[in-house]
């Protein structure tokens, strides 16, 4: 049976690529700042967005990607505006975004509710052609955004004191790297799903740093990761018939324990050498 | 030209005046120490020279702009304390010095080969430039500083800030550093320390600041080096530093 003679495998596929190597890219950022749960609240913000798509008969992508960019500001402006910790800020979206979501999906005619299933964990034939034109595009734009911001918010994941002295607007970076969480969310959400995508932004880091020392190492490697695990993952999905998002997290995790253990010795040999 | 200025100055936290009434102009090339025990507000006020604490009242200038206005912020450069403590990916050595050079204006170029050659001299000038691939965290904290001194130099400033920067250096890199320190000053850099100790710095100063150790912080003296005893004590009275027991010289008239 081969993989490549469906084309909503050929879709699948390509939207899985696309999400293991944006999802890193934007979760080495979140790892440094300790803001690793920040992609599970937008997920949970995408969610009410899929609700009310069903609800009123639009595009799920559009309408998700519109509620959780709406998320990222919300969340960023709770951070700052109020005396709520981030913490606090991303409970509160974990909350709202799920009960939205059921509600909405709840109250829109038909099987809708049934559907959200394939939101919450990945589905291989739910990428449609015209989605994958926006995941490509929503990808190209997150690559952009990066070459031009990258370096600002890598300063800002550093030390934020230091990089408002060097000039940088730090509320604008993380209003930023907030925004991009949202979109990969998106991007991932019909592959591995609106509750297991953070997990392809964060674990591929997790997995990499265990033997990196610096940060475009880790964000170099943490992308071979992801896309390795996207990959292998929805394979395994297609041949075992299990829905694509739990076989990726799977195959992300059995990476970072192998690099966990892998690590014991280098840093070993490291210290034998300096 | 006046590099810092700052009038009037009022810092509050939940209603306690932490910084009361500051007038403080520094102008370029001046070397100044800025002392007092813990707790009198040396921090706070260079946190809002830098526009890093909210003023209650009052206004910062720097090189002549209002704070609000001000937008060359590549003249400045920030030496804290210590590492924030919140990152947990591996960073190099070099590409924390090198991130000195980042600003908004560097947006949509990449890092020259000047921006490079100054960092390399940087981190070679406090001699950590065979450990440049290390991750920062395996270094000890004296080493950990001695790359945030080279972030800082990566960046060319005119003005450059330090907060306690001679605490847990050894002695031979010590000496070192207060002589980069000297040669910067001679080429024009305008420096402010923020230091418990003015023993080791005290032949480069050119201007010492004391605040005061009550709960609203003022200046106290503000003149040339050395502190007269009775503000010397002041600065040591809290102190908890252990190298601080050998300050305390005595000399000119307060403000």
């Amino acid at each position: 049976m081969n993989l490549f003679a469906y084309d909503f495998m050929q879709r699948a596929l390509i939207a899985a690529v696309l999400v293991g190597l944006i999802a890193p890219l934007i979760g080495v950022f979140l790892v440094q700042r300790r803001l690793s749960l920040l992609g599970d609240g937008m997920g949970h913000v995408a969610l009410t967005g899929v609700g009310l798509a069903f609800l009123l008969g639009t595009a799920p992508v559009p309408t998700a990607m519109l509620t959780a960019v709406i998320g990222a500001f919300l969340i960023e402006f709770i951070r700052y505006r109020s005396r709520t910790a981030g913490d606090v800020a991303l409970a509160l979206l974990f909350y709202g975004g799920i009960a939205g979501g059921v509600l909405f999906a709840s109250l829109a005619p038909g099987k809708a509710a049934s559907s959200l299933n394939a939101y919450l964990f990945g589905s291989l034939t739910t990428v449609a052609g015209a989605d994958l034109v926006a995941l490509v595009a929503l990808c190209v734009a997150v690559l952009i955004v990066l070459a031009i911001f990258g370096r600002e918010l890598f300063a800002v994941s550093l030390d934020t004191e230091i990089a408002q002295v060097q000039g940088i607007k730090v509320r604008a970076m993380s209003t930023l790297m907030a925004v991009l969480a949202a979109v990969v969310v998106v991007v991932g959400m019909r592959v591995v799903g609106l509750l297991l995508v953070s997990a392809i932004m964060i674990v591929p880091v997790a997995a990499a740093q265990q033997i990196t020392r610096s940060f475009i190492s880790t964000a170099t490697l943490a992308v071979a990761l992801g896309v390795f695990a996207s990959v292998a993952g929805l394979t395994t999905s297609f041949y075992v018939e299990v829905p694509p998002g739990p076989t990726i997290v799977l195959v992300a995790l059995g990476t970072f324990a192998f690099l966990a253990l892998l690590a014991v010795p280098i840093r070993k040999r490291r210290r034998v050498l300096v | 030209m006046s590099v810092i200025d700052v009038e009037r100055a009022c810092v509050e936290f939940d209603g306690d005046h932490v910084l009361e009434n500051i007038d403080l102009r520094i102008e370029a090339g001046e070397f100044v120490a800025l002392l007092g025990p813990n707790g009198s507000g040396k921090s706070t006020l260079v946190r809002a020279i830098l526009g890093l604490q909210p003023l209650e009242h009052g206004r910062v200038r720097l090189f002549d702009e209002p704070l609000g206005r001000f937008s060359e912020w590549s003249r400045i450069a920030l030496v804290p304390q210590r590492l924030p403590g919140t990152n947990s990916i591996p960073v190099s050595v070099w590409e924390t010095v090198i991130s000195g050079r980042i600003t908004p204006r560097s947006r949509f170029r990449r890092v020259g080969r000047d921006a490079k050659a100054t960092a390399q001299l940087a981190l070679t000038e406090v001699g950590l430039w065979p450990r440049r691939h290390d991750r920062l965290d395996t270094l000890s904290g004296g080493q950990q500083r001695r790359v945030l001194i080279a972030r800082a130099l990566a960046t060319s400033a005119d003005l450059l800030v330090l907060d306690e920067p001679t605490a847990g250096i050894d002695a031979e890199n010590l000496t070192h550093l207060v002589h980069l320190l000297g040669e910067l000053h001679k080429h024009g850099v305008t420096v402010l320390v923020v230091t418990h100790e003015l023993t080791d710095i005290e032949h480069l100063v050119t201007r010492a600041i004391v605040l005061g150790e009550d709960r609203t912080g003022t200046i106290r003296y503000d003149g040339p080096p050395p502190v007269p005893a009775s503000f010397a004590d002041a600065v040591h009275h809290h102190d908890d530093h252990p190298r601080d027991q050998s300050a305390a010289p005595t000399g000119l008239s307060p403000r």
